[in-house]
């Protein structure tokens, strides 16, 4: 079976999920929801009609970070917390590209919290896709900023005592143009939102709760807990902000939808070499 | 008599206008077809802090520091304590200052320079007037100096409109005035300071600064992401409208983090990309030029070096920052350091940083100094550009996991611009396979630090590994800033009788052994020049075995920039 492309399509044959596997197996242990946000990126993406060659994944370090590695799309896996900075270069150098941030909460929240904000703020035309699993996966099992205060771990015995990090909120302040939740567990509704946070323009952020079924099992009664549509969309930043602050983290949808430009990329040749050089010149035959 | 040099000092407080007497001098100094080097030093305040311009003429192309200063222009003596130590003078030296300053400071008068009264204002300007308008003692001392040395008045003239012409008109009439005082004022002096009549080439006038970022735009630079740092901030202010006007674009990043990392990510989509920044920078970039290496994605790093460790002397000069640039950054992850040996030398080697991270697909660090970097000299234009080359995006067979990192005799391998269809490939930090996918065993992981490593060793950087001035038994083997200063001590050792001769690194790591050993070739003295404690240059081509072991070393760390009577005293 296969989805046609939509009326955004770049190029002439329908695309099939199955294009942008890259057929490598996931490091991913068997019930982890990254599978589910994978499967929701590739049927986003045939939706759009984006080919692999038009699209590419950027990611750091953590379990969600590997996730280019399994698509067939062009990618870069860098260091822990910087792929915002990454595809932000990226997608200035090649506007003409989809450029997708993927990552975990560690990733995107601890080390690399201080580029989420002013990813936000620049609001650069891109997508960044949170795996949120609210623990250090990778590293078998510490607080994540998105942590429960009293969640026990061997790092942290009795839980590391912090307020968790909200990051639809922080999203909002800093200036993203689009924020949503979605959860691993319906690909099919996470498809519907990666389609609208790319087509909508600006620094789109989705949330997705994918659970941690190793270090954090409780999480398999996420599905129990999450709600559909339960938000109405705020068109106004500070009124989504103020209702993020007080969310209980499940309300699934579109939770914000700004009315900002996106940034300017074009850059037009307007000189030369020869103009520039003319200032420097001192002497005989100025 | 003409000298063929002539070296002055124009200091004064915040506001008392030093830099723009230096600047105006210089402008002058170029137009009447001098070359020349103005330096500065500077207080601990951001602004209107106490500051000296240090200015050098010839009617030959002149860049290091002189051993001490003909002529101290006093405009005021506030703070000028601090100073002392980087502006020698000695009892040939004439101090001027203006009466009403006061009397000159012992830590100047110590030298028992020869002292001159000047009143370097408007004897009929009231004080309200003054009050109001200032008196304008900087513009008067430029006039003067300029006047003195056999600069015409034309030219003064030209360079006040040249350097402040944007200002008010009421303003500009108020230096004009100022200036014309100053030109009047040197008939009543009895003091010659002219230079040797020059050959009126056409030179430029240019910063080290400005000249690596045109020579990075010559070398097809497109996207910078930087973060400001003293004494590189001013490179890519300059360089920023100009990126602009030729269709890049410059990002002020959050961080030296994001920088370097802005600069991975634009690379791999297609566009050579460069950072600017300083040694703190350059510590917080350690690991993403690893992942430059590791990934194989070229980038160039500007680190224009001043006193470390730490947060140091920001805006004073030191060449300490060899070992984090050979070596910064966890695991084997080599990578090319070069360092221009000029100002002018700037432009070629900004250009050729590009060329080679393009074509070698890594990370170039370009170690230029706070020296070089803010100096502002008048030079001969570069004529020699370094030969283009580019990156290899096409070859290899398509098809699914694309090779990106293939293991084929040419360890150069393609590295296809994404949108190209067919070719898809990943970046990789992590230990990877030939199609770039992570593994954990060991024969990839040896086989892709090899095949990294060879990229390096059969990198031939042709004429460009350095330079050999002169000749002689005895070879100063230096880079950077100390370059200068080095060929001046062996022009004298030479004329006294001991031909000695340097030899000019531009290419740092990996060593160019070759053509290092032929320049060593008959040498039976060789010293290591660097201003650093660790003597850096020095252990790493010994650790290398590039050098002799009889080979010695200077070392000492910044920020007195070293001086030819200092090196010649070692050798002698």
């Amino acid at each position: 079976m296969s989805d046609t492309a939509t009326v955004e399509t770049h190029c002439v044959r329908d695309l099939v999920e199955k294009d942008f596997s890259s057929g490598a197996h996931p490091i991913w242990c068997p019930g982890c929801g990254d599978y589910g946000v994978l499967a929701g990126l590739e049927s986003a993406l045939v939706k759009l009609g984006r080919p692999p060659h038009e699209v590419a994944l950027v990611s750091g370090i953590g379990c969600s970070s590997r996730l280019p590695g399994y698509m067939s799309c062009y990618g870069f896996h860098g260091v822990h917390g910087r792929a915002l900075a990454a595809a932000t270069g990226l997608k200035l150098a090649r506007p003409d590209l989809e450029v997708i941030t993927v990552g975990g909460d560690g990733d995107g929240f601890s080390i690399g919290g201080n580029h989420f904000i002013h990813a936000c703020r620049r609001n650069v035309d891109m997508l960044y896709l949170v795996m949120d699993n609210r623990v250090y996966g990778m590293t078998k099992g510490q607080p994540s900023p998105t942590t429960e205060p009293d969640w026990d771990s061997s790092l942290t015995p009795g839980g590391i005592g912090i307020r968790p990090f909200n990051p639809i909120s922080m999203a909002i302040a800093a200036g993203a143009n689009f924020v949503a939740r979605g959860f691993s567990g319906d690909p099919k509704g996470l498809a519907d939102l990666i389609v609208e946070a790319i087509k909508w323009p600006g620094f789109a952020f989705l949330e997705v709760l994918s659970p941690c079924i190793t270090f954090r099992p409780e999480e398999f009664d996420w599905k129990g807990k999450v709600r559909h549509d339960a938000v109405a969309v705020k068109n106004d930043r500070a009124a989504a902000a103020a209702a993020a602050l007080t969310d209980d983290g499940f309300s699934l949808g579109v939770l914000f939808r700004g009315a900002e430009a996106a940034a300017e990329v074009s850059s037009q040749v307007r000189s030369s070499l020869a103009a520039i050089e003319q200032q420097f010149m001192v002497g005989a035959t100025q | 008599m003409a000298r063929s040099s002539l070296s002055l000092v124009f200091a004064g407080s915040g506001g008392s206008g030093a830099m723009t007497a230096g600047t105006l001098f210089l402008r002058a100094a170029a137009g009447a077809g001098y070359f020349g080097v103005m330096t500065q030093l500077f207080g601990a305040q951001v602004r209107g802090g106490e500051s000296a311009a240090l200015v050098q003429i010839s009617n030959e192309p002149i860049e290091c520091q002189p051993d001490r200063f003909d002529v101290f222009f006093a405009i005021d003596w506030d703070k000028v304590d601090q100073f002392a130590a980087e502006i020698p003078l000695d009892k040939n030296s004439v101090v001027i200052s203006d009466p009403s300053a006061g009397a000159i400071p012992a830590s100047i008068a110590k030298s028992k320079p020869r002292a001159l009264s000047v009143v370097m204002s408007d004897p009929t300007m009231t004080r309200l007037a003054r009050a109001m308008r200032g008196k304008r003692s900087n513009i008067f001392v430029a006039g003067l100096a300029g006047t003195l040395a056999g600069i015409v008045a034309a030219e003064l003239r030209a360079a006040l409109e040249t350097v402040l012409g944007h200002k008010s008109e009421e303003v500009m009439a108020a230096n004009a005035a100022a200036l014309e005082n100053g030109i009047k004022a040197a008939a009543a002096i009895d003091l010659d300071l002219r230079v040797t009549e020059p050959k009126h080439e056409s030179r430029w006038l240019i910063t080290g600064n400005e000249a690596i970022g045109l020579g990075a735009l010559r070398g097809g630079i497109k996207f910078v992401g930087c973060y400001p740092i003293t004494p590189a901030t001013d490179l890519v202010e300059w360089l920023s409208p100009q990126l602009h006007s030729m269709g890049g674009r410059l990002i002020l990043a959050e961080d030296e983090l994001a920088s370097i990392n802005m600069v991975l990510g634009a690379s791999y989509g297609g566009q050579p990309a460069m950072t600017v920044t300083a040694g703190p920078g350059l510590s917080l970039m350690t690991e993403a030029i690893g992942l430059g290496v590791a990934a194989e994605i070229p980038a160039v790093i500007v680190d224009v070096m001043r006193a470390g460790p730490s947060t140091g002397i920001a805006s004073k000069t030191e060449q300490s920052d060899l070992n984090i640039a050979i070596f910064g950054g966890h695991g084997d992850a080599p990578r090319i350091v070069i360092a221009p040996l000029s100002v002018g030398d700037c432009l070629a080697t900004g250009e050729w940083a590009v060329y080679v991270a393009e074509a070698l697909q890594t990370p170039v660090i370009v170690l230029s100094d706070q020296m070089i970097g803010q100096a502002k000299a008048i030079i001969l234009p570069p004529s020699k550009r370094p030969e283009p080359m580019k990156r290899r995006t096409n070859g290899g067979a398509s098809g699914a996991q694309f090779k990106r990192y293939a293991l084929t005799a040419d360890p150069i391998t393609p590295m296809p611009l994404p949108g190209t269809e067919g070719y898809e490939w990943v970046a990789e930090g992590l230990t990877h396979n030939e199609a770039g996918l992570p593994v954990s065993g060991a024969s990839a992981h040896v086989a892709q630090i090899n095949k990294r490593a060879k990229k390096l060793e059969q990198f031939d950087p042709g004429e460009l590994w350095g330079e050999v001035y002169g000749q002689g038994d005895t070879a100063i083997l230096t880079f950077g800033s100390s370059v200068a200063p080095a060929r001046e001590a062996a022009r004298r050792l030479t004329n006294a009788g001991r031909p000695t001769r340097v030899i000019a690194l531009r290419v740092l790591s990996p060593v160019p052994f070759k053509p290092l050993a032929a320049a060593l070739k008959d040498v039976r003295r060789v010293l290591v020049l660097e201003q650093n404690h660790s003597g850096q240059l020095y252990r790493h081509l010994l650790g290398q075995k590039a050098l002799p072991v009889s080979a010695e070393s200077i070392a000492r760390p910044g920020p007195l920039p070293f001086r030819p009577a200092e090196i010649t005293a070692h050798i002698a």
